[in-house]
């Protein structure tokens, strides 16, 4: 009765098989590599990147230890960080701007295992280092943004339609345009709803007083709103590529949350402050009049006009007067690097897409002989980088900005224009920096206290169950393995909650086979024959062990559902372990007795 | 057989009733009390705020660290910032609070660069800090570790984050504690659930009393802890109320009270309590020796949920469900639907 059919047993060998393999690549350790990537979605990383970078090493004469090209990334192990370290630089030099060339660590699992598609986990930042931020989007700002927009369409739709208007004013939730009479007021209600249907238009009519009231539909501020995280997403890639960050994760976490996570990134300071940045080039025209400048100076800023500081030279910090108005944004910009100028002072060089040029051209002519100001917004504060007086129509969309600034800045500006600008400020809400001595600490530590704990629970097994103990103490084995390759498969991160996770769960699954081996005693007490006993313990104790483990995994996946960041990772580690448990506990524990005594004529006694 | 626990007779737990029922209500209002008079000393993960890890090449100077940092003026009470060791004497871990207005994350720098300036920081290590910040570079991350004082761990906690958490710690309770009943309710009896959920929830609060009490750290891996420790402590109730199941359906037991029917249970199923608990608090164990710092509190909050899991699935819940009235009826509601079938 203590047979199992043969498909069960194939079962259980295969299971174990294949989990063993899974588990294997997390014990190989891994070695120091260069990863690169095209800069830009559009830029293949093939066979001929591939042979340039070979050739480059080869110049050096630096020994690799194996090129690997895949998912249109190439990553080139080397044997030591020292090595690595100068092949990134020769590398980059190799192949210029438009690769990304990255510091990373690779397994040094084999081949064919990696070919099966078994990889070890990911490590979580508590276990090998780096940075993480939760940032939270600035809605309100974000907002105030679209409505700035909206604004500026909606006078340049009544510029066009030759619909004379008094102003168009921010007023709550809602922008106000101004107009003469009932006439211009119908005109400018058509126009503004035949172009932006999203909108919801207003009259109001009192006396002598034509207003339209327009308002955003809630759609339409849901989808600004989730906009604004996903352009940040985008820059924050954008940026943190710029970084050579190697696997970074970048993820959008409830409405306007974003999590981001840099591995081995020590220096948080400078993640910092490039994560955080929300520098946007706007373009607005300088209003020279002398009467209006000085009458901001004394403090009384005329409607419309905004009082700009310029970046100063030589600590003459000049005060400009621009108009409110924004003729051209960051978002135009298709590429900025950092050169020189004529003079050789240090500059950011400037090209738009043929939308900005278009714009920039049509500005450019309209405005001869006036100032133009290019203005650096920074945490929504703006600062005139250089305000040169227009002399002639500027087409083709290369724009030049210099001004008061060092190389380093010029680097650090045209990095902020290339990666595009933020679509609100973010303010880092959470920020965690493990160093890497104390990740590897912590996975020291973690691994000790599960084999310890282990190793006591199988000498405690076999000493007071014998061979029945050491059955256990293999389905226990066997469960951490499942485990174990389980996680792997699911490319889980392992943190350090995780570790006592998978501790406490191999703690808590001996307690079935405990019951088992508790009950087939008790059977034997009651009179049972052996072959009768092991069927009746087993028979007994399963139907404590679902309730049991049931009630376990109701707690495990209530941590799930509610759990964010370390209790997360603990939970699903704890869910899946009860769940491998009660097969390796039950069934291949099973397995093994059935081998052990099943296919014996006589067995007078049971070792339990 | 080697056996530990073997009793001939059974124990009259169901005696002690009285006692235990006492004893658990004392233990629990203590907890409820201690509760409310010494809030819990909640981490930053709840609170907002920063923590940072530091080492010093030499023994830590406790009074100069609190005193350079304090000289900052950051703001908020100065209560507030605390300053202790963390394992080692040359570790040391500062909290310092949020203050409104400068919830930026470079409080932590501002105070590092304090500690570097009153630990006279050579040039040598200002040097290898701006090598290994610019590059990984392991020879050297060990000799500035080595030879200077590094900053191991930072963490920053907008004011923002904390309730939520709470809020959700909360949520996953009731969860846990709702999911339970009704899947004891709907595997036993309502009378089974309500005094499993009971007895464990008992077990819960003496732990929270127990961390209110030392003012130990409530962080979010202990929070788990308790709400992992919540389902293992029910799920020892539920090997008992299996057992008490068995009984009431078993021939044998017919002529026996409700009550000698318990006992038995639970005598039956001691050993297998013991050695269970035992594995697990083994494990539990080596996490609070050999874990480090980060698990510590963890492992505690187990250790404390495990013994009292023992003590409340035995000793609270059974008692409970005596108190509740369970009948042999109540666990053969087949029988029961026969006879009404049959008019």
């Amino acid at each position: 009765m203590n047979r199992y059919p043969i498909w069960k047993y194939l079962v259980i060998v295969v299971c174990l098989v294949v989990a063993s393999i899974f588990t294997l690549p997390n014990f190989f350790g891994e070695s120091p590599a260069v990863q690169v990537s095209g800069a830009r979605s559009t830029i293949n990383v093939d066979q001929a990147v591939m042979a340039k970078v070979e050739q480059a090493l080869a110049a050096q004469k630096i020994q690799t230890a194996g090129l690997l090209l895949e998912n249109n990334s190439l990553k080139v192990r080397f044997k030591d960080t020292e090595v690595q370290l100068h092949a990134k630089s020769v590398i980059q030099e190799a192949l210029g701007e438009n690769y990304s060339v990255a510091l990373n660590l690779l397994s040094d699992s084999p081949a064919w295992m990696s070919k099966l598609g078994a990889h070890p986990m990911f490590l979580g930042l508590d276990l090998r280092g780096g940075v993480h931020f939760l940032l939270e989007v600035d809605m309100k700002a974000a907002m105030d943004k679209a409505f700035e927009r909206t604004a500026g369409d909606i006078r340049r739709e009544l510029k066009d339609k030759k619909v004379r208007y008094g102003s168009v004013r921010r007023n709550g939730q809602t922008l106000e345009v101004q107009l003469r009479d009932a006439e211009t007021l119908l005109a400018a209600k058509r126009a503004i709803e035949k172009t932006f249907t999203s909108l919801k238009v207003d009259e109001r009519r009192g006396d002598n007083d034509y207003k339209l009231v327009i308002t955003l539909n809630p759609e339409e501020i849901r989808r600004i709103q989730g906009d604004a995280v996903k352009q940040n997403i985008s820059t924050l890639h954008n940026r943190v590529n710029e970084l050579g960050v190697s696997e970074p994760t970048i993820q959008q976490q409830g409405a306007e949350r974003i999590v981001v996570e840099l591995p081995g990134v020590q220096d948080t300071t400078k993640a910092k402050d490039i994560i955080g940045r929300t520098a946007t080039l706007e373009v607005r025209l300088v209003e020279d009049d002398q009467g209006k400048l000085q009458e901001a100076l004394a403090g009384n800023v005329p409607a419309g006009y905004e009082l700009l500081e310029e970046a100063e030279e030589r600590g003459r910090g000049n005060k400009i007067l621009v108009k409110k108005e924004v003729e051209l944004t960051g978002e135009n910009i298709s590429d900025a690097q950092a050169g020189f100028d004529d003079h050789n002072s240090p500059a950011v060089h400037i090209r738009l897409d043929s939308n900005g040029a278009s714009i920039f051209r049509q500005v450019t002519h309209d405005n001869i002989g006036r100032r133009m100001a290019m203005i650096l917004v920074e945490k929504g504060k703006g600062q005139v980088v250089t305000a040169p007086v227009i002399r002639g129509e500027i087409g083709g969309g290369q724009v030049q900005i210099s001004g008061a600034m060092t190389t380093a800045d010029a680097k650090d500006v045209a990095l902020l224009l290339r990666a595009g600008a933020l679509a609100a400020p973010m303010n880092i809400i959470e920020e965690r920096t493990v160093g890497p001595s104390l990740g590897k600490e912590n996975i020291e530590k973690g691994f000790h206290s599960t084999m310890y704990g282990f190793a006591a629970i199988a000498v405690f097994m076999v000493i007071y169950y014998r061979v029945f103990g050491l059955i256990s103490t293999f389905a226990l084995a066997s469960n951490l393995v499942f485990l174990v390759s389980l996680l792997s498969m699911l490319q889980a991160t392992l943190t350090l909650p995780g570790i006592a996770a998978i501790a406490l769960t191999l703690g808590m699954a001996i307690d079935s086979n405990v019951l088992i081996n508790e009950r087939i005693r008790e059977e034997i007490r009651n009179g049972m024959s052996p072959q009768a006993a092991i069927k009746g313990g087993y028979d007994h104790a399963w139907a404590t062990i679902l309730d049991s483990n049931i009630t376990t995994l109701i707690a495990g996946l209530a941590l799930l559902i509610f759990g964010s960041g370390a209790v997360r990772g603990f939970a699903v580690v704890h869910c899946l372990g009860i769940l491998t448990s009660m097969f390796s506990a039950v069934f291949v524990s099973r397995g093994v007795v059935n081998l052990v005594y099943g296919y014996r004529r006589r067995v007078q006694t049971l070792a339990v | 057989m080697f056996e530990i626990f073997h009793f001939k007779r059974d124990i009259p737990f169901m005696s002690y009733g009285k006692l235990t029922t006492t004893i658990s209500l004392v233990t629990f209002l203590l907890s409820v009390f201690f509760l409310i008079t010494r809030p819990l000393n909640f981490s930053i993960e709840f609170t907002g705020g920063t923590v940072m890890e530091v080492r010093y090449p030499q023994a830590a100077n406790f009074e100069l660290v609190r005193t350079s940092i304090e000289k900052l003026e950051l703001g908020g009470k100065k209560r507030d910032i605390i300053v202790q060791p963390l394992g080692t004497a040359r570790d040391v871990l500062i909290r310092l609070p949020n203050v409104e207005g400068t919830s930026s994350a470079k409080i932590s720098d501002q105070a590092f660069n304090a500690l570097l300036v009153a630990n006279n920081d050579t040039q040598e290590c200002k040097q290898l800090r701006s090598d290994v910040s610019a590059k990984t570079d392991e020879v050297k991350h060990k000799a500035l570790e080595d030879k200077c004082l590094v900053q191991r761990k930072v963490e920053f906690v907008g004011p923002s984050v904390g309730a939520e958490l709470v809020e959700h710690g909360l949520l996953a309770l009731l969860l846990v504690c709702v999911g339970i009943i009704i899947y004891l309710a709907i595997r036993f009896e309502w009378r089974f659930a309500l005094s499993a959920i009971l007895a464990n929830m008992h077990d819960v609060v003496i732990i929270l009393g127990f961390f209110a009490f030392f003012q130990w750290e409530f962080s979010l891996t202990v929070l788990a802890a308790v709400l992992a420790v919540l389902g293992y402590s029910v799920n020892e109730s539920v090997v008992v109320f299996d057992r008490i199941r068995e009984n009431f359906r078993k021939g044998s037991m017919r002529g026996r009270t409700v009550s000698e029917i318990i006992d038995n249970a639970i005598t039956t199923t001691m050993s297998r309590t013991i050695i269970t608990h035992g594995s697990t608090e083994m494990m539990v164990l080596a996490m609070l020796f050999l874990g480090g710092p980060s698990l510590h509190y963890f492992a505690l909050a187990l250790t404390i949920g495990i013994l009292f899991g023992i003590y409340s699935s035995v000793l609270v819940a059974s008692p409970l469900l005596l108190l509740f009235g369970v009948t042999r009826e109540n666990m053969i509601p087949t029988v029961k639907a026969k006879e009404e079938a049959v008019p």
